[in-house]
């Protein structure tokens, strides 16, 4: 394309220049914004934290720094089950495979406790209370073999699993939840069953829960062929037995 | 042509986008467009019960973002980026008046240059915004690299930028399509000297299209 002004034009722009262009206004903007931007990264965190402190889960949710859930699922949708026609399949390396209805697993002795929610891409919601039978519990139902090395969990939607090995399957903050946030899980949050692993990242508490298979070896679940840790712990440490459970 | 003749035969149109500016513009929307679809399913998980999957969802989100600076950056490199780099100079040097109109939010007169200020900020801050949300989203993607206290500030500022590039993008394309001239040179790149000299009269003292003979 031809044009024609273009040599006069770029030696008016450098006389100007000489005038009174001499505000890089655009250089500091720039750099402001970019700035700013690094400054969210390194405080961005407690800027949330305190927004939900300050603020509360309801309204800190709202702003794009406070904490709120985001919903991710593998397949794109929720699947629908009715409390009705629920049923976790345990089956495997056990003496007695059992399929429970919800009314069996809520006959259980239930634990409940509130933690904070933490997702592996950074996010965490607060204060989350969560109600359930503890995982061991439900293994104990159906007697777990010796030369059981690791669980596989499926979902209902058809794609997602998860994996533990037994002895992560048996810390105490291990659920299979059927109440969270005070309320039956609701199907956005995988409800009316999900897992709840409470020392690892968010991916590893898999919902929908439909079955839970005893096995020989650890199988990895669908965000572990995807590049996450297969062990999730919270302190970023990824062997099999935490390190310092406290502290997550 | 002798310098009588090109005055006196003074083209009806005058370039105001190269080729080269065009193309990027729109790679670069088209860019933004396909990053900010994405991001409503990525961002409202209970949005998208929809056709695809998020992990498909994610990587078309992740590409789209990794490629969006190259057609800046090109279009700024070698011997076609002129009148690109050009243009970069007219949006970092500002006058005190131009300064003056944004703090008056455009109540002041003000000889327009070939971009008012607004369209100089709406640059400046989408530029910086690429930037941001390209080192924002590279946390996000290759987390393991970073300290986990990062990811969730990374996320908070992604969110944010993001909250920020819907409305002035929104509002780019809103006065894009109140402004049907402006508009219509995106794409065929010239304005008409009635136009140039009407709405960026500084631009066209300087292309001496102000009807005054400079000769």
């Amino acid at each position: 394309m031809s044009e024609p002004h273009s040599s006069r034009r770029a030696a008016s722009i450098g006389a100007a220049e000489g005038a009174n262009r001499r505000l890089p206004v655009g250089r500091r903007v720039f750099l402001g914004v970019t700035a700013l931007g690094a400054l969210g990264v390194l405080v961005g965190g407690s800027v949330q934290n305190f927004a939900s402190d300050t603020l509360g889960t309801g309204l800190g949710g709202l702003l794009p720094f406070g904490n709120r859930f985001r919903y991710y699922t593998v397949t794109g949708t929720y699947p629908k089950i009715s409390k009705k026609r629920y049923r976790l399949e345990v089956t495997g390396l056990v003496d007695r495979p059992k399929t429970f209805t919800l009314d069996e697993l809520r006959a259980l002795p239930s634990v409940s406790f509130t933690k904070t929610f933490q997702c592996v891409t950074g996010w965490k919601v607060p204060d989350v209370a969560w109600r359930g039978v503890r995982l061991s519990d439900v293994l104990k139902e159906v007697g777990v073999q010796l030369g059981a090395v690791a669980l596989t969990f499926e979902s209902y939607d058809g794609l997602d699993t998860e994996s533990l090995s037994v002895e992560q399957a048996h810390l105490s903050d291990v659920l299979v939840a059927y109440e969270m946030l005070g309320a039956p899980v609701t199907r956005a949050h995988g409800g009316p069953v999900r897992l709840y692993v409470a020392p690892m990242f968010g991916y590893k508490s898999l919902k929908w829960l439909s079955a839970i298979r005893v096995v020989d070896q650890v199988q990895p679940g669908f965000w572990e062929q995807n590049g996450y840790p297969v062990n999730g712990w919270l302190d970023g440490t990824t062997a099999a037995k935490n390190p310092n459970p406290e502290l997550t | 042509m002798s310098v009588a003749s090109a005055l006196s035969t003074k083209p009806e149109r005058v370039v105001r986008f190269s080729v080269i500016q065009r193309l990027t513009h729109w790679c670069v929307a088209i860019l933004f467009g396909v990053l900010m679809f994405t991001a409503v399913p990525l961002y409202f998980g209970s949005f998208f019960g929809v056709v695809f999957e998020r992990h498909v969802i994610a990587q078309i989100h992740l590409w789209c973002g990794l490629v969006l600076p190259i057609p800046v950056i090109a279009s700024l490199l070698g011997p076609w980026g002129a009148p690109m780099r050009r243009d970069l100079r007219r949006v970092n040097y500002w006058t005190r008046a131009e300064l003056r109109w944004i703090k008056y939010v455009g109540r002041r007169a003000l000889e327009t240059d070939k971009y008012n200020p607004g369209q100089k900020l709406n640059t400046i801050f989408t530029g910086s915004s690429i930037l941001v949300m390209l080192a924002t989203g590279a946390l996000l993607q290759w987390f393991r690299l970073f300290p986990v206290s990062w990811r969730e500030g990374a996320t908070s500022v992604h969110d944010a930028f993001a909250y920020a590039l819907f409305a002035v993008i929104g509002g780019h394309v809103a006065l894009a399509l109140t402004h049907r001239d402006a508009l219509r040179s995106m794409f065929s790149g010239t304005v008409s000297m009635k136009w140039a000299r009407s709405h960026t009269p500084g631009w066209a003292r300087e292309e001496g299209l102000d009807g005054v003979e400079n000769s």
